[in-house]
């Protein structure tokens, strides 16, 4: 041990060049600016936010219906997790289905135009799909919603209101319009990484007698599954952060039901805060501030859930 | 089980352009044939339209017959999957599913096949397709880490396995140890001598020596020109090929003079 170390230190110093020098320097400057970003955003959010956490309820005004802070944000915990897991359940299939469409079976001209057709959507803003979910779409779900109730009313998840009826501004409406959100990211993700398969293990398949599809699933997926994980947490982020286009779709009244298409349903953090800040003054709006901690707290929590997931398969992942 | 290959003024394309004219073989079977001549003179490509993998490339085909124990590939009704599944490919660079362990790489090509088998079916399967690839001592313990954690003569010999576990007709292989070193080479050499007492083997080969130590056929493929078609200029039993071939342009290559 020793030794090498004195080896070492008698090795000439490598030489190192102006060039890289400034890059090493710029590039690591870039890396500490975001973990200082990140930082600053935590302990701000923490200190600002732990007045509201050790709270009593009557500080508070009213504000938050008598509760404490924990039970305030239970349902705003679940609302937003569960409309975001919703939201994903729905885009991924699809998301996937469309990748693979444009990479492996969309002839060449119309695949480039899907393409560029996807990679426009992320440009929409999300108050567009917002005026979209309220105006458009959840006129259009609700017959399919009260199909839903009629039919398969048994289920909890489409209990739909007591009176029978149903509501189209539910927590089902705002997922789907999550779902249309986080659709371009996934996609233009998984895309590019199913065309990143490589051609050698593509043809293995082929040699072997595979049909197209058997090729897609021998080769294409298991390349391209941690990248569908990481896009799947992009777009879990961007569904859990989503605030805009929640608060205008969703009537919210602070509930926990798994109940998909009721006229109550659990708000989710980042809307509520969007909501409720212009008019929060005091306390609340530290409580406020603490809501967007414990958001923060879920998005981090989802991502190393996801890195656990890639490392696990790591062996396999063909990175070796 | 292994079959003759019957091939009559094959040309092979990729899109307009002509890369191999005219090709006319017989391959017996049973027997092992080498593929030799200069870089880009189309002996991949002619390899690779023996099980229509030729085609998979966009805008590739070709015109002409290739007939196997008289059935012909390229017939309208015949479907390359299912030809795919009869003559088996080994490739120049080793390519064992990276995401499935060795017992499921074995297995990759019999699953698509068949729909269901009792576990003691699948494993016998996979002892006796690595006991023919001469792999199975090396693996035997640890059948269920990944296929990419093997060197790279043994993932080759993976590959080999992978290919004969289904019990294909024919195997085709492109270069199957140029991107090994010389003891794995010698190896898989070995095993290809095992092989064709069960199996068709067409084998393309940079190294002389290596068609010389392999094979009872040779065919000499070579180019005209520069953008010219590639050609098969002849074939015949490999002692005579090397010792007192036709065509001077043979004779040459395999003296070293060019290519
Ligand atoms: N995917 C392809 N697309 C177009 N041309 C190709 C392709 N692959 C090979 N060729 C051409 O076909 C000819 C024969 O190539 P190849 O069969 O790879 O030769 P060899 O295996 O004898 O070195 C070359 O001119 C090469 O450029
Ligand atoms: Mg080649």
């Amino acid at each position: 041990m020793s030794s090498t170390t004195e080896r070492e230190k008698q090795a000439p110093r490598p030489v190192r060049r102006p060039g890289d020098r400034i890059f090493e320097g710029l590039s690591t400057s870039a890396g500490i600016l975001i973990l200082l970003t990140l930082l600053g955003v935590a302990i701000f959010l923490t200190l600002e936010g732990l007045p509201g956490i050790t709270a009593s309820p009557d500080d508070l005004g009213g504000k938050t219906g008598g509760k404490n802070f924990f039970a305030y944000v239970w349902p705003l915990v679940f609302g937003t997790v569960w409309a975001a897991v919703i939201a994903l359940l729905i885009a991924v299939p699809v998301a996937i289905g469309v990748a693979l469409y444009i990479s492996h079976y969309a002839p060449r001209r119309l695949s480039s135009t899907l393409g560029y057709v996807i990679d426009l959507l992320a440009a929409v803003p999300s108050v567009v799909y917002g005026l979209w979910g309220l105006l458009f779409l959840s006129r259009e779900l609700a017959p399919f919603y009260q199909w839903l109730a009629d039919h398969l009313g048994f289920i909890p998840f489409f209990a739909g209101n007591p009176s029978g009826g149903v509501s189209a501004n539910s927590i089902l409406t705002a997922s789907l319009v999550l779902a249309v959100m986080v659709l371009p990211i996934i996609t233009a993700i998984c895309r590019e990484i199913f065309l990143q398969t490589p051609r050698l293990h593509e043809e293995a398949a082929l040699a072997l007698g595979a049909t197209r599809w058997e090729m897609v699933r021998l080769s294409v997926f298991p390349y391209a599954r941690s990248g569908i994980v990481s896009a799947s947490m992009l777009g879990l982020g961007r569904a859990l952060g989503e605030t805009m286009a929640v608060a205008m779709v969703l009537s919210a009244s602070g509930v926990v039901t798994f109940n998909l298409i009721g006229s109550t349903n659990p708000s989710t953090i980042a809307a509520n805060i969007a909501l409720q800040f212009p008019e929060a003054f005091g306390t609340f709006t530290n409580v406020l501030i603490a809501t967007g901690l414990v958001l923060f707290v879920i998005t981090f929590a989802a991502n190393f859930v996801a890195r656990a997931i890639v490392e696990r398969r790591k062996d396999f992942s063909g990175a070796n | 089980m292994a079959k003759s290959i019957d091939v009559s003024d094959l040309n092979i394309y990729y899109g307009d352009f002509l890369a191999v004219e005219g090709v006319n073989i017989t391959i017996p079977a049973k027997s092992v044939t080498a593929f030799i001549g200069p870089s880009g003179c189309g002996k991949s490509t002619f390899l690779r339209s023996l099980n229509r993998m030729h085609e998979v490339i966009k805008g590739a085909h070709v015109d002409g017959k290739v007939l196997v124990d008289g059935t012909d590939l390229y017939a309208a009704d015949m479907d390359p999957v299912n030809v795919r599944r009869l003559i088996g490919m080994v490739f120049q660079r080793p390519n064992p599913f990276p995401t499935m362990s060795i017992y499921d790489n074995v297995l990759a090509g019999q699953k698509l096949n068949s729909k269901k088998m009792k576990k003691s079916e699948a494993d016998d399967t996979v002892e006796r397709a690595l006991r023919q690839a001469g792999l199975w001592a090396e693996v035997k313990d640890r059948l269920n880490r990944p296929g990419s954690g093997l060197s790279g003569g043994q993932q080759q010999r993976l590959c080999i396995a992978r290919a004969v576990a289904v019990q294909p007709e024919i195997l085709l292989m492109d270069e199957p140890c140029s991107a090994l070193d010389p003891i794995s080479t010698s190896v898989i050499e070995d095993l290809i001598h095992e092989l064709k007492t069960e199996y068709t083997i067409v084998i393309v080969t940079h190294n002389m020596q290596q068609a010389a130590r392999v094979s009872d056929d040779t065919a000499f493929f070579n180019l005209a020109g520069v953008g010219q078609p590639g050609k098969l200029v002849e074939s015949g039993r490999t002692e005579k090929i090397f010792s007192n071939p036709d065509n001077p342009a043979t004779e040459a290559y395999i003296q070293g003079r060019f290519g």
